[in-house]
């Protein structure tokens, strides 16, 4: 199984700036990939393209060479840098995690996630527990291929190290794909198998 | 710390505050939630202090504390002093923008309606314009981005904007709280560069960040902060010598989570603010506890050249 970005470009609006210009990449499953450029460089608009949040304004996204499907979840998750952001303020995090289809008790223990905090509101939590939960849904729904785009650059690095031991447990046991949004180059050494300049995968113009 | 430091009047100096909050939990019970507690630092003019620690450590309440814009259902104990003089609410106004500056956080802390050059300017008169776009182009930011909306700039982008709004301030202190995520390693070290020099300049720099890396490699002093009050204060440079140069237990399992150090994390997490252990914060999850840590918080002591509150450190 592979992912594919196939010769994407993408714009906000019609008469806006490229952000992406005719960028291709592939991942297959198994492998981990770091994702660097400078920031203004679309990196964040290439994981929502590719997790399917956005459509390309030309080109394709591609999953085994067809495109992602548009019911139900969706086989490529992105884990967004601010948790906050990614979680309904209003339900009570039993309810974020059953969204994904099924509540797996191994991956609560993996996470430390006390059973107490299911029935507690998102503002109830800190960041780095949250993070635990966005992670912890991802996973367990069952994703083929994930993209964390910086999810533990707000993190403290023992909290980091936490959450990356058991992505990576979790992703060499599923052998998922991976891309890494990251610009700590230790990061990606500990947690990707190669790295990809998007600088060099096509004519981004960057701001 | 150093002699020469020690001669002079601290331009910051924080002893023992305390901060809570008061909730209501379901019933009309009032309760007090204390975030932060027995908390001391203290910032010399000409230095960079980091703060690093854990996520929900206080970190950034002790920003909002030292500015006077904490929540309205928050109470604060302990003392402040700026330069010399206690740092009363009607002196946190008067500072607040002018001799103290903060880089928010959160990028949410720029104003979705308007563009980012003249929001960057603020209301000087007359507006520091040139000045400004020097900033801007420092900081890699196009002479276009002045004209662009929050919503139209990426993370780092955002953050470099906030950064610059301290930037040109004539600012005697300047707390930075997480300034740099979303930018690249060459931006990120430009931008403590520059903090770096307003530091060299006589000025104070106080660095909140979760990157230890760069917080070493541009501070003086680091302090460590776990479960709302600092467990170390420790010059930057023991960071670089390693795990027996520090001394607290917390200080070196950060050390030990680092990617490049092992990555290796400790188990379990910080304790909630309302359900702190009695003796030292840290003693559930310290190898190193004895009966004696569970008794009583720890006072501070000084060590090496640093200050810490472990019972045990050597």
């Amino acid at each position: 199984m592979r992912l594919e970005a196939n010769h994407v470009s993408f714009r906000y609006d019609r008469r806006g700036p490229w952000v992406l210009r005719n960028v291709s990449l592939t991942v297959e499953r198994g492998e981990r990939v770091a994702l660097f450029a400078p920031s203004g460089y679309g990196k964040t608009t290439l994981a929502l393209l590719l997790a399917g949040y956005l459509q390309p304004t030309e080109g394709q996204i591609l999953l085994d060479g067809r495109p992602l499907p548009q019911k139900g979840i969706c086989p490529v998750q992105l884990i967004y840098q601010h948790p906050e952001k990614a979680i309904n303020p209003r339900w009570r995090l039993r309810q974020v995690l059953e969204e994904s289809g099924q509540l797996r008790e191994d991956m609560l223990d993996a996470f430390g996630i006390e059973r107490a905090w299911l029935d507690r509101f998102p503002r109830e939590l800190s960041g780095g527990e949250l993070q635990r939960f966005c992670v912890a849904r991802a996973l367990m729904s069952g994703a083929d291929f994930l993209i964390c785009d910086e999810i533990s650059t707000m993190l403290d690095v023992i909290t980091q190290a936490q959450i990356w031991e058991v992505v990576l447990a979790e992703a060499a046991r599923r052998d998922m794909g991976l891309i890494a949004v990251t610009h700590n180059r230790h990061l990606a050494d500990r947690i990707c198998t190669r790295g990809l300049d998007l600088r060099s995968l096509g004519a981004s113009e960057g701001l | 710390m150093e002699t020469r430091q020690k001669e002079k009047t601290p331009l910051l100096e924080v002893r023992d505050l305390s901060v809570s909050f008061r909730m209501y939990d379901g019933s009309l019970e009032q309760r007090r939630l204390e975030v932060i507690s027995s908390l001391s630092m203290t910032v010399y003019p000409g230095e960079i202090l980091a703060i690093a620690g854990s996520s929900g450590s206080g970190k950034s309440l002790l920003a909002s504390a030292i500015l006077g814009i904490l929540p309205a259902n928050a109470s604060t104990g302990g003392e402040m002093y700026f330069d010399g003089q206690p740092l009363t609410a009607e002196r946190q106004r008067k500072l607040r923008g002018g001799d103290i500056a903060l880089v928010p956080q959160s990028v949410a802390y720029l104003d979705p309606l308007m563009r980012v050059g003249p929001q960057a300017d603020g209301h000087r008169k007359p507006r520091p314009t040139e000045r400004r776009r020097g900033l801007f182009r420092r900081l890699g930011l196009p002479e276009e981005a002045e004209r662009l909306y929050p919503f139209q700039l990426s993370g780092g982008m955002a953050r470099r904007v906030l950064v610059s709004t301290a930037l040109i301030t004539d600012a005697r202190l300047v707390i930075a709280d997480e300034p740099t995520p979303g930018m690249s390693l060459d931006q990120a070290l430009e931008a403590l560069t520059m903090f770096r020099e307003m530091a060299d300049q006589g000025r104070g720099v106080v660095l909140i960040t979760h990157d230890i890396d760069l917080a070493v490699a541009f501070a003086d002093r680091v302090a460590v902060f776990y479960a709302g009050t600092t467990v170390e204060t420790l010059p930057a440079s023991d960071f670089q010598t390693g795990p027996q140069a520090l001394r607290h237990p917390y200080t070196k399992a950060l050390w030990r989570a680092l990617p490049q150090n092992g990555f290796t994390p400790i188990p379990g997490f910080q304790p909630y603010a309302g359900s702190l252990p009695p003796g030292c914060l840290f003693a559930p999850r310290c190898p190193h506890r004895t009966p004696e840590c569970e008794m009583a918080p720890p006072p501070t002591r000084e060590l090496r050249g640093g200050e810490v509150r472990c019972i045990h450190a050597t």
